[in-house]
């Protein structure tokens, strides 16, 4: 609209036009309420100023004038309240199938893998028209992972996973910023996101191919790390079967049942001590401090691709 | 209104009862702690409001070329740090507070005086351990410490700072402390609960959140301290320890926090409406109870600090909706001072000027408070400017604003004499123009996505952040001017009297200014709340 | 029956921006509660990252309380206890006019104190020995059989909380026994009577508050119970 002076980002994701909608009812509303306050301020001061109204009328109150201004407001509020929580919830939950690509911050640039194993920094490329998941972790402090074209953004976290998605509708070259002062540099974190359409999307994979994929390179970590010994692909090991475990209810060994999602596997692998898995000892070794989050994100991958054992073995029948 | 010339035996006041630095030092009296408060808050502004001025200077251009990047993060947090801890929350407790409330009530004093002068004590304590950190070598976490920047990776004078804004804390508590034991126990006879001015309804509410918050935000940051010194692992990932832990223990205080800096600047705008309206509160019950609301629900909202910090989505929902109800009551009352000006008698003194752009400007800011509050909206515009532009406009626009109305309206009653009317009304304007002008171009920023605490941004963010810039320097003259005029009042100011509003309260049946003691003798309180109807109408001569 | 001594201190002490003495007693009570309502929101803070990390990590937790000295904690308890009822006792000495009893009281109360203090000390010696002090000197063997394996570094925020907590609570003892010094002191000479004995309450409240923290610190250090056998 107003190209020399904008007053919004450009709309790239299926989501901005939603909260630029919600955005401007918010501004419509509450220019009206100001602009109702300011000028029955101005009526009231000039219609009653003391040249004019020498002699003021003692007024109590209004039962009924209050209860209009609270509930009215409140009720306005609710409407926002559930808009935006609606934009929320659609914003919290990726869907299923979508492309997945870890991503780590560290002081003070953005390192970025995708699952196909292409690793990009300070710029990531995506393909127009399908939803794309990010699963982020830091490597130091917290940062934040902002793209002001998809009206998205979530912090990334050391220690853990979080996770935002979007669906990019635009062709085009987008900011990334980092959101969450993490030092120096802070300001010089920024990238850019840049949206193709797909069959120059998958030139430039195809340009820019790694040795392997993610899981691949998780594959390999495996077997170096010497995970095989103990979760082997039969009963025998000494540690779970981790076959078809990702997404999967795991029953622990206080009684408790937690979901198997990345950061359920990061622990396992970071802190086994905090989750056993029930029926077994807790004996397996920490990783921590062995590996990079490249190298653990990998792993991660490469665990959540191995396929489902097969029905009537005792690993599935752990997985209730 | 004396404004003959007479020689008079000069009358004994709380400014000439005793002269000399140790009779300030060690005095007991509220009058001259408020005063105290008064030069230790002042001073803090212009610190404050020197870190601004680089930071505004800095963002003239999109490249980082005025101060290294090190610096200018120095320079936002010990802003941040300096306004927050040592202005804005103590400013109208601390100063007006502390010299009105017990004359408001008809008491010779607070109920611990000692306590009073421990808490100013306790203030140059902090913010000597502030400044000392500031001095050699910053800090630069941001006011907010979040972690484990804070415990691990800052190379900055951190636990000196903490342990500053750890001390302040205690003065806010003390000071909390005294309001809330002076106001249940020490009113005068017949000045029952619901004939209080809505002033102390205001600090009292503010009280109970600074008795029941600081302590939490205190040893939070001891604890950021010890995982510096001691590498107690608690808030450190590396080191076992949560980082989201200590978001949630710094924002249960930090969020309430900014509710004990807007009440009492809301109950000096009560105060301000009904006597440049001479008419009583419109609604005085709902304004008193939306105080406590405030104070109350203020408790229960601030993982809404946190929405895209990596809480649960429902955790964040319960949040938004709290969110929301803490914004009514604020609303009632912007409705209510409004309804006291309807049929009433309005004057345009600078203290009702500086109401006006209260409730105007506050409106701004607590509405976009509520765009904030939709979990959508936040997680585009938070940590945005955005949210610089909001906290700006409740806190700048509102809560400094208030403070101004209040020094102007009780000025002639501290000091005895007025200001020059002319000048002040010119830095009203000059405040309320250069305000609006730094800060409603960033809420633009914000929405186009320029994230807050960065030192250079790209091109496009440069208009703007000129626009910024050149309100700021208009909003400088607007705080200079009055440092000037109100100095100038002292020695050439014409004299009050007792009552230059003709105010209904009990601090205006006491000369200005007042003796030591406040009352010869303790009134007997048998009206309302500004009883206006009941006031003998005179003309408001005195400084005009 | 009191002497012209405490008579004298009981008018001095009246501060006149009170109306009578009744409201400086009354007003005084009210601001000790008020000022131990901000302590439990201080201790609170400590007692919230606590409880989150005993969820969080809760075999660390039980493997560092296997540490703590349990027979030590419980004379300790036993201490503060009886300096509760030996303070408790010195305020109502104070109430019946009774000031030798009362002085006796209250120096009772005060070799309590120095009791739990020396105890602590002692307590804190041998972790300090075992390097049982957070920090890059920290020291825990994991792997007894009888207890799964777990992660130092989460028994070293066990005890880093454990030193924090103690050492506040320790640290608000060495400030109460200083105030029940000085109600010794004054008290010696007269200072307190029937007809002027806040203070003696008020402190009296603040030491109950102390024995109160540590009721509940016992047991959440101490006595953190194993599940496993």
């Amino acid at each position: 609209m107003w190209k020399n002076f904008p007053l919004f980002p450009e709309r790239a994701s299926a989501l901005a036009g939603q909260v630029d909608g919600l955005y401007f009812f918010l501004v419509a509303v509450s220019a009206f309420f100001t602009v109702l306050i300011f000028v029955t301020i101005f009526v009231f001061a000039i219609k009653y100023r003391h040249e004019n109204n020498p002699h003021p009328t003692p007024i109590e109150g209004s039962l009924p004038l209050e209860l209009t201004w609270t509930l009215i407001p409140l009720g306005i509020c609710m409407i926002f309240f559930a808009w935006g929580s609606l934009i929320y919830f659609q914003e919290g939950r990726a869907p299923r199938g979508a492309m997945e690509v870890y991503g780590v911050g560290k002081q003070w640039m953005w390192k970025f893998e995708h699952a196909t194993g292409q690793r990009e920094i300070n710029q990531l490329h995506v393909p127009i028209g399908r939803d794309v998941k990010m699963i982020m972790s830091s490597q130091d402090v917290i940062h934040s992972f902002f793209v002001p074209a998809f009206r998205i953004k979530a912090d990334v976290l050391p220690g853990r996973y979080t996770t935002t998605w979007f669906h990019p509708t635009k062709e085009g070259t987008y900011h990334l910023f980092c959101a969450e002062y993490c030092g120096t540099q802070h300001s010089g974190m920024i990238g850019e996101v840049v949206v193709m359409d797909p069959s120059a999307y998958q030139a430039w994979l195809t340009a820019n191919a790694t040795t392997g994929s993610l899981s691949a390179t998780g594959q390999q970590m495996f077997t170096q790390m010497g995970c095989e010994t103990c979760h082997r692909s039969d009963t025998q090991g000494r540690g779970p079967n981790l076959a078809g475990i990702f997404g999967k209810q795991v029953t622990l060994d206080d009684g408790r049942t937690v979901i198997a999602d990345e950061n359920y596997i990061r622990e396992s692998i970071l802190n086994p001590a905090t989750k056993v898995v029930a029926g077994f000892k807790p004996i397996m070794p920490t990783y921590q401090g062995q590996m990079s989050e490249e190298n653990l994100a990998a792993l991660v991958e490469y665990i959540k691709s191995l396929a489902q054992p097969q029905p009537g073995s005792q690993s599935a029948a752990m997985m209730q | 209104m004396a404004t003959a010339v007479q020689p008079v035996v000069e009358r004994e006041t709380y400014l000439n009862s005793n002269y000399g630095l140790k009779s300030w030092l060690l005095t007991i009296d509220h009058k001259r702690i408020a005063l105290l408060y008064l030069m230790s808050i002042t001073a803090m502004f212009w610190l404050g409001g020197f870190f601004a001025m680089l930071i505004r200077l800095e963002l003239l251009t999109p490249a980082g070329d005025l101060l290294s990047s090190d610096t200018y993060n120095k320079m936002f947090t010990m802003h941040g740090i300096t306004m927050v801890f040592f202005f804005l929350i103590p400013s109208v407790p601390a100063v007006i507070g502390n010299f009105v409330i017990p004359l408001m009530i008809g008491a010779k004093d607070l109920a611990f005086p000692r306590l009073n002068l421990a808490s100013w004590y306790i203030y140059m304590l902090g913010a000597g351990l502030a400044l000392w950190g500031f001095l050699f070598g910053g800090v630069d976490t941001g006011w907010t410490f979040y972690t484990p920047f804070s415990t691990a990776y800052s190379n900055t004078h951190v636990v000196t700072v903490a342990l500053g804004i750890f001390v302040v804390g205690f003065s806010s508590i003390f000071t909390g402390l005294n309001f809330i034991v002076t106001i249940h126990r020490m009113r005068a006879p017949g000045l029952t609960w619901n004939r209080l001015p809505l002033f102390i309804w205001s600090n009292y509410a503010a009280s109970l959140i600074m008795v029941l918050g600081t302590p939490v935000v205190a040893i939070t940051l001891l604890l950021v301290a010890f995982e510096r010194l001691f590498h107690i692992g608690v808030f450190n990932p590396a080191l076992g320890g949560d980082p989201l832990l200590f978001q949630h223990l710094f924002w249960f205080y930090s969020h309430p926090a900014v509710y004990i800096m807007i009440l009492p600047g809301m109950g000096v705008i009560s105060e301000v409406v009904t006597c440049f309206s001479r008419k009583r509160a419109f609604g005085y019950e709902f304004v008193a109870l939306a105080s406590i609301a405030i104070a109350v629900l203020g408790f229960l909202v601030w993982a809404h600090h946190m929405f895209v910090a990596g809480i649960s989505m429902y955790s964040a929902l319960v949040f938004s909706l709290l969110s929301y109800f803490v914004a009514i009551p604020s609303a009632v009352k912007v409705f209510n001072w409004t309804a006291t000006m309807y049929k009433g008698s309005v004057r345009f003194d600078t203290p009702m000027l500086y109401a006006w752009a209260f409730i105007g400007l506050f409106t701004v800011g607590g509405l976009t408070g509520v765009f904030l509050a939709s979990l959508g909206i936040d997680v585009h515009v938070t940590d945005t400017y955005f949210v610089v532009a909001h906290f700006h406009f409740v806190m700048v626009g509102g809560m400094v604003v208030a403070y101004l109305a209040g020094l102007h309206f009780w000025w002639p009653k501290i000091t005895g004499k007025m200001y020059p009317e002319a000048p002040a009304k010119l830095s009203a304007l000059l405040v309320f123009v250069g305000f609006n002008l730094t800060f409603l171009p960033q809420f633009v920023l914000g929405y186009m996505g320029m994230p807050r605490r960065y030192h250079a941004y790209p091109p496009e963010f440069q208009v703007l952040n000129v626009l910024s810039t050149a309100g700021a320097s208009v909003l400088a003259v607007g705080y200079v001017l009055p440092m000037i005029y109100f100095l100038w009042s002292l020695r050439y100011g014409k004299d009050a009297g007792p009552n230059p509003w003709n105010a209904v309260g009990l601090e205006w049946m006491t000369p200005s200014p007042p003796p030591t003691h406040n009352f010869d003798e303790t009134p007997v309180v048998t009206w309302e709340a500004y009883d206006y109807e009941h006031q003998p109408q005179e003309e408001i001569t005195v400084g005009h | 029956m009191a002497t012209s001594t405490e008579i004298q201190a009981a008018e001095r002490s009246f501060q006149h921006h009170f109306a009578s003495i009744e409201q400086q007693r009354d007003t005084a009570t009210f601001g000790m509660w008020m000022f131990l309502l901000t302590e439990i929101m201080f201790f609170g803070g400590l007692f919230c990252s606590y409880l989150v990390y005993r969820h969080n990590y809760y075999e660390a937790f039980v493997e560092g309380s296997q540490k703590m000295n349990i027979i030590l904690g419980a004379v300790n308890t036993a201490v503060l206890i009886c300096s509760s009822l030996s303070m408790a006792m010195g305020v109502r000495a104070a109430q019946m006019g009774n000031r030798k009893l009362m002085v006796i009281l209250l120096l009772i109360t005060i070799v309590f104190g120095f009791g739990f203090l020396g105890i602590k000390a002692v307590e804190y010696h041998e972790h300090w020995t075992n390097h049982e002090f957070p920090g890059p000197n920290f020291h825990f063997e994991t792997g007894d059989p009888a207890h799964p394996a777990t992660d130092p570094l989460h028994t070293e925020i066990y005890f880093g909380l454990y030193w924090a907590m103690t050492g506040l609570h320790a640290l608000h003892m060495i400030i109460g026994i200083g105030l029940v010094t000085w109600l010794v002191i004054a008290g010696m000479r007269g200072a307190y009577s029937p007809m002027y004995y806040s203070p003696v309450e008020n402190v009296g409240l603040y030491w109950h508050f102390v024995d109160l923290v540590w009721i509940y610190l016992f047991p959440l250090l101490y006595l953190i119970s194993h599940k496993h056998s």
